[in-house]
């Protein structure tokens, strides 16, 4: 069996830079877990398939499951720990998850707010199905996706000074068109 | 009516208000800990080897290849561990042994019995060290391979491979219901009959938070584990009889838990790490169930095929009904016939039928074993039920509605074995509720018409009946401690755990209530510790706000008069002229605000006249048992080309009671419709016929719902007051699961024709269903099925 290799990796941890030496083979899931207690990076699958490891890096939600710590090397890395402000503000995207029951288990919620953190700096208004679209790297077992696609519109509706129309977000349930959706139109992984 | 409910009298201020979960800043903000964050870093990690064969006998593993892997610590095999049968689900235990569970887990076993049974454990510095010891330890096995049995009807033929010898037929438990009498009523002249068969498929609960534990020594030959589990104190019984030592030895520390849907209802590795600990003079072990592992290795839903047929009369009432049902529980018994028998004991309450005939069989296969999941049997009952009575109006020529109206369960009905009543028109105004929110008979009436074109449109209703709690089956209590810090505040310990649900808030909120303190005054203890934790069987049978209720209120009342004795000492004011009002002492007589609850607790615990800790702690043994209603809406488009079905509209209504949180009950609605939508659509787990192994366990290949694959949720409720409850309250956790999947069905039906009679109706089957009913094409014959 061949020698263990080690390197050091230098990068951003939540706006402070940081250094270690790390197994060449471990995740970056588990050198944030491991070696730096991020305990926000959640391990649901391991192999990229449930969102609940996603962390910020330069800007972008990636699973850190499936990221190599070693690439980290340079990296601005955020943590759902680095969201919150020096004297405890959340973001606003925090507090409409607590305001909005968008958060049951807590298990998925780190990724989901990451995610919809990414989703909410590109300053865009997304349609419902985009927004969709966007969040649905990550799974969840508890809320359907219900309370935290609130959260997010209305967080998204709130930044681009929509509060009136964020305010009816709740009561936007039912869709009453006669317009009939050939499926391929609505799910983009299908050719039509 | 003036309901005189003890508690809302004075309008209260906590019950009913959508107020903020205890937990949610802790989670928001990435800071609570779930069992893996609590765990030491320097833990030895277990990966656990499981078989390679569905059925057969280890004849020896060679350890030697896995035990020269640096890092590998230590191997353990079958071979090293006593034959001590213990049972694991998470019942209340039984003191008649008649009633106890089926003891036949091992911590590893040398006769695995499916595939992916557990034969040798391997003990690692770290992941990759554990992981190389298991590949290195897999060709090492050697087996007598034995033939095996992967479906409920070949199971029970006479030749079938036999599972467990003091089960023949590899029946596990057959029960059967018999009223009026069937044989004769079905002679009754006119009558029509429909009969059908209903299959549902093995589907897994998937909570995020894969099971996890770790367990260490401490103190004299004591052993703690910490374990993401719905039932400490359960757990800490399986462990005590697993590894036949006192149970006291043992402490079960249950941290926040990701999820649990009944999987967490059974002890699953606990015993095994604790047993690896031991065995290792105390060290800390920790056992990460891979999500591949979790599909295979923890519980599964039962399958279950059921064979129903009505005898009608023409004006669409019952005469007669007969019921089959076969369930599907794999390898081992866990919570075994308990989920068959509650459907089968279901139906005759939901549909009332005077000639009713039912079998349940429950049958061992050398499959995953099928344990509790949301729902215990009612997804599946509620499933073949409402498709059944579908199929029944259609053959009357009736709107399915009404058909369900004329025969469902009537208000006053009483099931003389749990004194179950229905005090309330709660069916008819759940449907009222959900035709005004989605408009059901609009569109009912509309899409009736023939349709045209390839994407087409059908709505669906169904109903179900759910029982809270599992009172007179087996023991319901629960035990609740309350002690008042210096400041007036308090700390609430229960057994009954937060997995997600809400428990910690509503024990809060009722607290507070009673107290007569505010909502911000009353804590509840998140994490329970069997040490420190009043005993508890934990959460499960959507028990616990209904159960909870009981022990929250009475020791509630108990702390509030100490406090008010108290309160004589230092206002001379008798107790019974006293209240609590938001945190105040208030003379009753004329409302004066005599002291803050803050100056008193202060003073009873520092006063050098007389020094008094406020606490209280009781055991609410719980005799009575609450039905719970609801019903789902679902409209749907269905492509037909495309073989694909999306949910347009979707609207479940629930009588749970009185609402303690109405956000935290929509937000388990919504759960529940989820895990319905992916029942009918999309969940199945698969096994290769050839040697049994799991073919989809994995978060890819297993469709859960996604957020594309939903509409948005609209969960609503009928509050009718629960007579039985402390707080009016009754079962909500699982109920908005099991209506779910029929009113898909239906919907669909109605769009293309088709009343399919299985789930998921996922794209493969719904091709070969609309192959058949020629709605469309054959192409190439077999090769595009």
């Amino acid at each position: 069996m061949s020698e263990r290799q080690y390197k050091t990796v230098h990068f951003t941890l939540n706006g402070k830079p940081v250094e270690k030496n790390v197994d060449v083979r471990a995740s970056l899931t588990d050198m944030l877990r491991n070696d730096f207690r991020m305990t926000s990076v959640k391990k649901g699958c391991e192999v990229g398939e449930c969102g609940a490891c996603t962390v910020i890096i330069n800007g972008e939600a990636f699973d850190s499951c499936i990221y190599l710590a070693v690439w980290a090397e340079g990296k601005d890395i955020t943590t759902l720990e680095g969201l919150m402000g020096p004297n405890g503000e959340l973001a606003d995207i925090q507090q409409a998850f607590i305001d909005e029951t968008a958060i049951q288990c807590g298990f998925c919620s780190p990724g989901f707010i990451l995610s919809a953190w990414e989703i909410l700096n590109t300053g865009k208004e997304y349609t419902d199905e985009e927004l969709r679209k966007l969040l649905s790297g990550h799974l969840c077992r508890c809320t359907g996706y219900e309370n935290i696609f609130r959260a997010v519109k209305k967080t998204m509706l709130r930044r681009l000074g929509k509060e009136e129309e964020a305010e009816k977000v709740n009561e936007q349930g039912i869709v009453d068109t006669d317009e009939r959706k050939p499926f391929a139109s609505l799910d983009p992984t299908v050719q039509a | 009516m003036n309901i005189d409910n003890g508690y809302s009298a004075k309008g209260s201020s906590v019950i009913g208000k959508p107020l903020i979960r205890q937990d949610a800043h802790d989670k928001a903000i990435g800071r609570a800990k779930y069992v893996d964050d609590r765990c030491d870093q320097g833990a030895l990690c277990v990966r656990i080897l499981h078989s390679t064969v569905a059925n057969g006998i280890v004849k020896s593993i060679n350890t030697e290849e896995a035990e020269k892997i640096p890092g590998v610590v230590r191997v353990f095999t079958c071979f090293d561990c006593e034959k001590n049968y213990f049972p694991t689900p998470g019942h209340p235990w039984s003191v008649e042994k008649s009633h106890q569970d089926i003891a036949d887990r091992l911590l590893l076993t040398d006769h695995p019995l499916y595939y992916g049974d557990d034969i040798a454990a391997v003990v690692a510095e770290d992941e990759v060290a554990a992981a190389q010891g298991i590949r290195a330890l897999k060709d090492q096995v050697e087996y007598e391979e034995l033939p095996f049995v992967l479906d409920v009807f070949d199971a029970i033929k006479e030749d079938a491979p036999l599972l467990h010898e003091k089960y023949p037929g590899n029946i596990l438990a057959h029960t059967t219901i018999n009223q009026g009498n069937y044989d004769e009523a079905i002679k009754e002249e006119g009558l029509i009959k429909v009969e059908g068969w209903y299959d549902v498929p093995t589907v897994q609960h998937c909570h995020i938070e894969n099971f996890e534990c770790f367990a260490y020594g401490e103190g004299d030959d004591r052993y703690v584990c910490v374990s993401s589990t719905q039932i400490p104190h359960i757990v800490r019984r399986v462990i005590g009889q697993a590894l036949n030592m006192d149970w006291g030895k043992f402490r079960v520390i249950k941290p926040y838990v990701g999820g649990g849907f009944g999987n967490k209802q059974d002890a699953l590795y606990e015993p095994l790490c604790v047993w690896l600990s031991m065995q290792l003079g105390g060290r800390c072990v920790k056992i990460d169930v891979p999500r591949e592992e979790t599909f295979v290795n923890n519980r599964v839903r039962h399958g279950e095929r059921f064979h129903l047929i009505s005898w009608l009369r023409k004006d669409g009432t019952l005469a007669a009904r007969k019921y089959e049902a076969w369930a599907d529980q794999g390898a081992y018994s866990s919570h075994g016939h308990a989920i068959a028998a509650k459907a089968l004991n279901a139906c005759p309450q939901l549909y009332p039928c005077d000639n009713f005939q039912g079998d349940a069989w429950t049958v061992y296969t050398n499959k995953p074993v099928a344990g509790a999941m949301r729902g215990y049997g009612m997804p599946q009952g509620s499933y073949a039920f409402e498709a059944h009575a579908d199929d029944c109006a259609r053959e009357l020529g009736m709107d399915p509605l009404a058909f369900k109206r004329l025969n469902l369960m009537p208000v006053g009905f009483v099931h003389e074995f749990s004194h179950n009543e229905l005090y309330s028109d709660t069916f008819n105004q759940c449907f009222d509720k959900g035709d005004e929110i989605i408009g059901y008979t609009k569109k009912y009436n509309e899409y009736k018409k023939p349709q045209t074109g390839d994407v087409r449109r059908g709505i669906g209703v169904a109903t179900y009946w759910y029982n809270t709690a599992v009172y007179p089956i087996a023991l319901e209590t629960s035990s609740c401690r309350m002690v008042m810090n210096q400041d007036g505040s308090i700390q609430i310990q229960l057994g009954e755990t937060e997995i997600g649900q809400g428990a910690d808030t509503v024990a809060a909120q009722m607290a507070a209530d009673t107290i007569g303190l505010t909502f911000d005054k009353c804590h509840t203890v998140s994490c329970q510790d069997t040490d420190l934790t009043p005993f508890g069987t934990g959460v499960y049978a959507s028990r616990g706000t209904y159960t909870l209720g009981f022990s929250v209120r009475k020791t509630a009342t108990l702390l509030k008069q100490k406090i008010l004795d108290y309160a004589f000492e230092l206002t001379r004011m008798q107790p019974y002229l006293l209240d609590i009002v938001d945190n105040n002492i208030i003379r009753k007589t004329d409302g004066r605000i005599l002291m803050g609850i803050d100056e008193l607790a202060t003073t009873a615990l520092y006063s050098l006249d007389h020094s008094v800790h406020l606490t209280a702690e009781t055991t609410a043994h719980i005799k009575s048992n609450a039905y719970s209603f609801g019903a789902c809406f679902a409209e749907v488009e269905v492509d037909i080309p495309m073989c694909r079905v999306r949910v347009l509209n979707i609207a479940n209504v629930h009588d749970c009671g009185n609402v303690i949180n109405p956000a935290l009950a929509e937000a388990q609605v919504h759960g529940g419709m989820s895990m319905g939508i992916g029942y009918a659509l999309s969940e199945k787990l698969l096994f290769d016929q050839k040697t049994g192994r799991p073919l989809n366990n994995n978060l890819l290949d297993y469709k859960l719902s996604s957020f594309m694959d939903h509409p948005r949720l609209i969960g609503d409720f009928v509050e009718n007051y629960e007579p039985t409850s402390a707080y009016g309250t009754k079962g909500l956790g699982e109920p908005p699961v099991c209506p779910v999947a029929p009113a898909i069905r239906a919907a669909v039906a109605q769009a293309t024709g088709c009343f399919i009679n299985e789930i998921p109706l996922s794209p493969d089957l719904l091709f070969k269903k609309f192959v058949e009913a020629g709605l469309i094409e054959k192409e190439g014959g077999e090769a595009n099925v």
